[in-house]
């Protein structure tokens, strides 16, 4: 065996890895796009104008780029939360109401800390507070589920679903009632402003790109460090893709499925803590509604690797963001776009459907993402 | 019985799947009324072949006859209609079923709309009577014995007509008494005129019942032979293409002190039936104790209790003299436990992993694999490179996904992996080479014994007895959760031991 003829296979094993993860969801976007034109023919659009105008409003200027950068941000966060699960083995549909809660936890310590302790307090300490705080409640929420199925076998799907319902409400209690904004002219479910310290700076002036975005990216790489790097990674995966075998391996399958969902849930908090201290400087209830659940389809269109999660994000952002300006260029209402995103999902989700289209063969092993409900 | 009356010929059958040619240019037939071993190797094209003529798969090349006439088959449906039948490895039952609504299924008949019961029941007692099946079509499936309901399925094939049946390695769940029974029931048949092909890797079982003998390697027939002209070495070297050693060479050893010690122990499984009954045994260093037993009598239970995967009801498990009762995989691994588990790809692998993470799937957690938490890549592959090669694993590299290597090789990784370790003072070997090829069948034995010879203790569980026998210096026989004997392998008998498995009252000299 001359090492060098392995070492160039090894590039060639990993270049078709790499092409053989990213052919369905390619195909499956293009197939998506080709159909969503063919609809807008159909209701009497030009198609080319309006994916022109689409890309125009996403990509077309420092402005829109940079919106569209504000879009990924929440996605990437809450996408690498449901990667993270997916590759412990778990279904993690609770990025909604953890990001909630991230949010209002958030938003909580951004105005009300400084007034608590009675003293105002440097960003450098009470921004990472704010961000943690958010970070915690997440993750605590999450990891409760993670805890229901480690010691009750207690589905995590039915479960983290139960916990959206009640941090969805509890959200909806707090925002409307002890955390409402007392601002007279304020009628709606909205908390104050945060202080100053606990704001996350844009990166350019005049734009609303800020930071925030900047930690989402390492968060990628960190997620993708931990899981393919580090010994707890090496756990999770394990666990992930052969729980028995974890169990016999002498790994502690009910501590991991802990720390994956506390994770997870730390993630999908970060979404919300980071929209709330980089961008809308408060919570507005309602401002992350379907984040959590657009996540679930950019972490299975981004196949759950962190990269894949990223480049999702754009795609997803990219379109919301594109499609303010579509609609005003043709008329054409943004209800087309998540039509087509809900298009890429079911194709990636269905892929039996792209692999006939595109006559493409099974290879290896399906990755099974979920388990059954035995668990 | 031998006029050349062939009811089935299949002539140049080429099967290619990607990657192997599971079929090339095969050609076999079958006569009236014989019995024509299929003899080779897990992966030799048998099953391959069976399913063509089954109509699981078409064949891209070739030609299938039935009584002289060409014929296509599509489907079980097809094959059906044209008289074959087949008995698979693991039944086709429903247990909450009685006999005749199982032997129904799928070709139900009704009388006003609703099932007729009684007129397949009275069907099922003629075939019954007529070939000497013994099968009550009331009995409700789940509650008879293993080689009762493989008659059922047998039942079932002749209610629709069969007159060829396939019979796919009939005997690896029959205890030899019940195999006995079965190979009577085969002669019955035959003699009423049915064709039989009896797929099996067993050379004994192919001497005893066949009338002829074909062997398949890699695909390709490599010769048709009648049992008189030929015996069990030249058998063994057809279907593995070289000389194969068929005993265990195994010096005599002095046992030494207990490493492994059972008292009382009592497990439950998932359905909470008590399977393991107060079993109580040891196993000294230097020593191969055998658990002989047919399948489901409790070993898998007992193993798992023994090795942290399951917890034991009751009881008290000492390793090494360290009480290990309910403690976790790790912490008995760590007191030096070697687990070649029963079921490889679940348990054994993380199939979608490389060999180098597999090769360190209970060892990962500590240097040199990890260090600080993080994982060292540079140490994974100097140990892989090194057990590929110490234990002759078959791969290009170890980067090959595990479940991309063939059966045997997936055990070597294991066997690798758990023998290698440096503190292993007890090896449990749970049906160590079920589903082997014939060399890799005799690499783990001679692994084992050379564990033993080195001082160390072995708990091997097997429903083989052929195994059990060669390997083990003791036999302990387990039969529905109890341990009904143990005894020096010296002072017993293939028969007597597999009376004592199917429940034989044991007397104590």
């Amino acid at each position: 065996m001359q090492p060098e003829k392995q070492e160039k296979s090894l590039v060639r094993q990993v270049l078709q890895a790499i092409l053989d993860a990213t052919l369905v969801p390619f195909l499956a976007i293009f197939t998506a796009v080709l159909i969503g034109g063919l609809i807008i023919k159909i209701v009497g659009g030009d198609p080319f104008v309006a994916y022109k105008a689409l890309l125009q409003g996403a990509f077309g200027s420092k402005k829109a780029l940079s919106e569209t950068a504000i879009w990924a941000t929440p996605y990437i966060f809450a996408g690498l939360a449901v990667a993270l699960a997916f590759r412990g083995g778990l279904f993690n549909i609770g990025a909604e109401g953890q990001l909630a809660f991230g949010a209002v936890f958030s938003a909580l310590i951004g105005y009300a800390l400084p007034g608590w302790l009675g003293f105002d307090l440097p960003f450098y300490i009470h921004l990472p507070l704010t961000i943690l705080a958010g970070a915690l409640a997440g993750g605590t929420w999450a990891a409760i589920v993670g805890a229901l199925k480690a010691y009750t076998g207690g589905h995590e799907v039915i479960n983290t679903i139960m916990m959206n319902y009640i941090a969805l409400n509890m959200t909806s209690f707090l925002v409307g009632g002890i955390m409402k904004d007392k601002n007279p002219l304020n009628v709606i479910s909205r908390t104050p402003l945060i202080a100053e310290s606990a704001r996350i700076a844009p990166i350019f002036d005049g734009l609303r790109i800020h930071w925030g975005f900047v930690l989402a990216l390492v968060m990628a790489f960190a997620v993708w460090w931990l899981l393919n790097k580090t010994t707890l990674g090496f756990e999770i995966r394990t666990v992930g893709l052969n729980p028995d075998a974890a169990k016999y391996a002498g790994i502690n399958v009910k501590r991991i499925i802990i720390i994956t969902m506390l994770f997870s849930g730390i993630l999908a908090g970060l979404a919300g803590s980071v929209e709330v201290t980089g961008l809308n400087y408060r919570h507005e209830l309602g401002f992350s509604s379907g984040y959590g659940y657009d996540a679930i389809a950019i972490a299975l269109l981004g196949k759950s690797h962190p990269l894949g999660v990223v480049l999702a994000s754009f795609l997803f952002a990219a379109m919301r963001n594109g499609a303010t300006r579509m609609q005003f260029m043709t008329q054409l209402p943004v209800d087309l776009i998540s039509m087509i995103q809900a298009l890429i999902l079911l194709f990636v989700a269905a892929d039996a459907i792209v692999r006939y289209i595109y006559r493409i063969k099974v290879k290896g092993e399906r990755v099974v993402l979920t388990r059954g409900w035995g668990g | 019985m031998t006029e050349n009356n062939i009811v089935l010929e299949a002539k140049g059958i080429t099967k290619q799947f990607p990657g192997v040619l599971a079929s090339d240019n095969v050609n076999f037939d079958l006569r009236k009324g014989e019995i024509h071993a299929l003899l080779g190797e897990n992966g030799a094209g048998k099953s391959t072949l069976m399913n063509l003529i089954y109509g699981l798969h078409n064949p891209d090349k070739g030609e299938i006859f039935v009584n002289g006439k060409a014929v296509v088959i599509h489907s079980p449906k097809d094959s059906i209609a044209l008289g074959i039948g087949m008995v698979h490895q693991h039944f086709m039952l429903i247990p909450v079923f009685d006999v005749a609504e199982n032997v129904m299924l799928g070709d139900e008949t009704t009388k006003r709309g609703s099932l007729d019961h009684k007129f397949v029941a009275d069907r099922i007692k003629e075939i019954s009577a007529q070939y000497g099946l013994d099968v009550d079509p009331n009995a409700l499936v789940g509650s008879l014995p293993v080689g009762i309901q493989q008659r059922v399925e047998i039942v079932k094939t002749l209610y629709r007509n069969a007159e060829i049946v396939i019979l796919d390695e009939p005997t690896a769940v029959l205890t030899p008494q019940e195999a006995e029974d079965l190979f009577r029931i085969m002669r019955d048949l035959t003699a009423r005129g049915v064709s039989i092909i009896f797929i099996t890797h067993k050379l004994k079982e192919v001497l005893a019942v066949a009338d002829r003998i074909t062997v398949m390697r890699a695909g390709r027939v490599i010769n048709t032979v009648t049992p008189a002209e030929t015996d069990s070495a030249q058998l063994a070297n057809m279907m593995v293409g070289r000389q194969v050693i068929l005993t265990v060479d195994k010096q005599d050893h002095k046992a030494e002190n207990e490493i492994l010690k059972v008292e009382g122990l009592t497990v439950r499984d998932q359905r909470d039936l008590e399977t393991v009954h107060n079993v109580s045994f040891t196993v000294r260093a230097g020593e191969v104790l055998g658990i002989a037993g047919v399948q489901g009598n409790g070993q898998t239970e007992l193993s798992e209790a023994l090795t942290g995967l399951r917890f034991p009801t009751g009881g008290k498990v000492t390793i090494a003299g360290r009480d290990l009762t309910s403690k976790s995989p790790r912490i008995i691994t760590q007191a030096g436990l070697a687990h070649i588990p029963e079921d490889r790809q679940r348990h054994g692998l993380v199939l979608s992993y490389s060999i180098a993470d597999n090769m360190a799937l209970c060892d990962y957690y500590y240097p040199p694999f990890s260090q600080r938490g993080v994982m060292q890549p540079k140490a994974l592959d100097e140990n892989a490179r090194k057990l590929i090669s110490e234990y002759d694993v078959r791969t290009p590299s170890p980067f090959v996904n595990a479940g991309k290597l063939s059966g045997g090789n997936q055990q070597k990784v294991i066997v690798a992996r758990e023998l290698s370790r440096e503190n292993v003072k007890l090896v449990i070997a749970n049906q160590p080479t079920r589903g082997l090829d014939v060399g890799s069948i005799e690499y783990i034995h001679s692994e084992i014994i050379k564990m033993r010879d080195r001082g160390i203790a072995v708990l091997l569980i097997s429903a083989e007895l052929d195994e059990i026998m060669a390997l083990s210096d003791r036999i302990a026989v387990m039969y529905r959760g109890n341990i009904v004997t143990i005894i020096e392998t010296k002072k017993t008998s293939r028969e007597q031991l597999g009376l004592w498995m199917a429940g034989a009252h044991v007397e104590h000299a």
